[in-house]
């Protein structure tokens, strides 16, 4: 088994629009480890949402290699990425992506009903989630009766129902405000001292320093990557 | 995923997603329930012709005696021209387009006695063809006048339906009872099935008394029936009926057989055909409003189906990123339109149905008939238009289903 959870060789992502292409990454190495943390920043249009759909199985590389969990993702069928999507990752989306009709329940039960969890045990797990982000009080709320706060808790909440390795977020408190924010970034503190890895976009460079490593994207292409000032904690948690 | 999965997810999506479900759900509903109405009454106008037409029989000529209005080979014009039987048997004989054909005596008045019910009624003398041209069925265990009746001058009786409930109010058969016209003792062998007439020459058929011309002829010396009923075969018109009987009794009574006065003739046929016509615009006309009404219907579902793409697709894209497969989004698709589709066509052939049920209450029958459902119809309908609704929403959601995640949550 190799270090690396995820392991990224000269990804190229190219985006065809009408006549014109246009390739949005250029070639792009990176490693991640298990129980990693780390941020992805950059300037906005430099690739970072284009980088973290492909690591999550959400769209596919136009070229390159991409090994998760020392399985070569490109060869997948669409079936077996739908089941890496559902049990091996945990997304966690700027726009929350929650089903507006459905409550704070019945959106994390969702990928529990695509992973066949049954009945009873799939009730106690959703209501454990939802009271482990702070939400045991708004387990029948819709979307539309939450804060923007309380929404990406359920998505989070959900991103984690099956309980995933890997979890991917991209700007998770880009719409909230600093408090409801921070509260979203110690729960990904929580998640990593779990020994979970984590892979966070954000425009926050505050935020960016509370991970392990930084790595910064411009055009498509690593310009480079820094040390966050977050490596003594895993070390603590591991020891 | 085991199936409980599936229907959990599928109805919290249905009950939550509630303007979309009853949309759809409507479209489906107007669309099955006005068609279903539409052929129901179609239908219901279309037996009311056939069977007026019953009543009378098919292809039947009337023919009266009258008084010539042209001169012809140097008689004058104004002579009375009546038939005998003779000349029934002749055009029976000689007639190439006429199938059936029977004089017909009619007397008023005849008291008619059946214990002691004693009433005025009307007694028609005529040969056994008479029954069947004229749709005079009888009923099980019962005949209409035979040829040994005739020949043997017998004093037996076919009476209408109406009568026979009245002779014999308490029920049991009349059949092989006697019936005393104008004292003479009749026995009944016939009753007349009921049924519909709306147009007639001498009164309703459920009211008459039948016996055989020959006995008719032994109780009352009339030397001319009163008139000719004849059955012109399906391919000839009635005018082709009557001008052959024309020029018959011309031959022999020497009159200008093209004088439309000679001899009276209804030709029931020409309402028949007027009737047809009618109602043949009037099928094409309820066709032509159900197929813009299906099209209309078809619009609509197709419409919803449009305006819930966007939602739909986002939906898809969301549960591809929790990790739902294709064959879900797929079932998923189709079992929420398959339902749908059975609940709004079921509702809406019930919704008809009911129309169709209190409709008589608005005693309207005489005019359009009594429409009927036909169930065929409607699940004729239901499938079209849930074909329509499939056919709206599959192929985004196929298209949704073959994208990457990432491509349906951004399509709009
Ligand atoms: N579906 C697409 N078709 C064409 N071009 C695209 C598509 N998606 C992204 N791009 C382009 O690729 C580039 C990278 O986009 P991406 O979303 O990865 O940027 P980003 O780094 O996440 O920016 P931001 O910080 O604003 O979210 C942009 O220039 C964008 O216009
Ligand atoms: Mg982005």
């Amino acid at each position: 088994m190799s270090a690396h959870m995820i392991d990224i060789v000269n990804l190229v992502k190219r985006y065809q629009t009408g006549t014109v292409s246009f390739e949005a990454l250029k070639g792009v190495d990176v490693q991640i480890d298990r129980g990693e943390l780390v941020s992805i920043v950059g300037p906005s249009g430099s690739g970072k949402s284009t980088m973290m759909n492909i690591i999550g199985c959400l769209d596919i590389p136009t070229s390159g290699k991409y090994t998760l969990d020392d399985q070569d993702v490109t060869k997948l069928t669409p079936n077996q990425l739908a089941d890496i999507r559902n049990r091996k990752i945990g997304f966690v989306f700027q726009a929350f992506n929650l089903l507006p009709y459905a409550t704070a329940f019945e959106n994390v039960e969702v990928p529990l009903l695509f992973a066949r969890v049954g009945g009873r045990k799939r009730k106690q797990r959703i209501l454990d989630l939802l009271d482990r982000v702070g939400l045991a009080d708004k387990v029948n709320n819709k979307p539309t009766e939450m804060s923007g706060g309380e929404m990406q808790r359920v998505a989070i909440a959900r991103a984690l129902a099956n309980e995933p390795e890997v979890i991917l977020a991209d700007e998770p408190t880009g719409n909230l405000d600093s408090s409801s924010g921070g509260g979203i970034v110690e729960l990904f503190h929580e998640l990593w001292r779990e020994g979970k890895t984590i892979v966070v976009i954000t425009h926050d460079s505050a935020l960016a320093a509370q991970t392990e490593r930084i790595i910064h994207i411009r055009d498509g292409l690593i310009e480079k990557v820094t040390h966050g000032n977050q490596q003594g904690r895993r070390a603590a948690h591991v020891a | 995923m085991r199936p409980w999965h599936y229907l959990r997810q599928f109805f919290i999506d249905l009950s939550r997603q509630k303007l979309r479900t009853a949309m759809t759900t409507f479209g489906i509903f107007w669309g099955t329930c006005s068609i279903v109405l539409l052929f129901a009454f179609g239908q219901g106008l279309r037996e009311k012709q056939i069977q007026s037409q019953r009543g009378m029989g098919e292809n039947i000529l009337v023919i009266w005696p009258g008084v010539t209005s042209l001169e012809y080979k140097g008689l004058p014009k104004g002579r009375r021209i009546r038939m005998t039987e003779d000349d029934v048997k002749s055009i029976r004989q000689q007639a190439q387009l006429i199938q059936r054909v029977s004089p017909e005596y009619i007397r008023w008045g005849i008291p008619v006695k059946r214990g002691r019910n004693l009433n005025n009624r009307r007694v028609h003398g005529v040969w056994p063809e008479y029954g069947e041209m004229r749709n005079i069925i009888p009923v099980m265990g019962s005949r209409f006048i035979n040829q040994a009746d005739i020949d043997e001058q017998r004093r037996v009786c076919v009476i209408g339906d109406r009568l026979a409930k009245d002779l014999f109010p308490r029920g049991g058969g009349p059949i092989g009872e006697t019936l005393l016209i104008q004292g003479v003792p009749f026995v009944i062998v016939g009753v007349m099935k009921e049924k519909r007439q709306d147009s007639s020459y001498s009164g309703r058929d459920a009211w008459k008394i039948w016996i055989p011309s020959s006995t008719y002829r032994t109780m009352w010396t009339q030397p001319y029936p009163n008139n000719v009923v004849a059955q012109i075969v399906p391919t000839a018109t009635g005018d082709q009926g009557e001008s052959e009987i024309n020029s018959i009794l011309a031959r022999k009574y020497r009159f200008d057989p093209d004088d439309p006065r000679t001899l009276g003739v209804w030709d029931t046929t020409r309402n028949v055909a007027f009737m047809k016509n009618l109602f043949d615009a009037f099928q094409g006309f309820l066709v032509g409003i159900g197929i813009l009404t299906l099209i209309t219907g078809a619009i609509g579902v197709s419409n919803i189906m449009y305006v819930v793409l966007e939602e739909r697709t986002k939906e898809i894209g969301i549960k591809m990123a929790l990790g739902a497969r294709r064959s879900y989004v797929i079932t998923q698709f189709l079992s929420e339109t398959m339902l749908l589709t059975l609940v709004g066509g079921f509702l809406g052939f019930l919704f008809a149905a009911l129309i169709i049920r209190i409709f008589p209450t608005f005693g309207l029958e005489e005019f359009v008939g009594i429409p009927r459902v036909n169930l065929f119809i409607g699940v004729m309908i239901t499938v079209l238009l849930g074909i329509v609704a499939l056919g709206a929403g599959i192929f985004p959601a196929l298209r949704a289903s073959r994208l990457q995640p990432v491509q349906a949550l951004k399509l709009f």
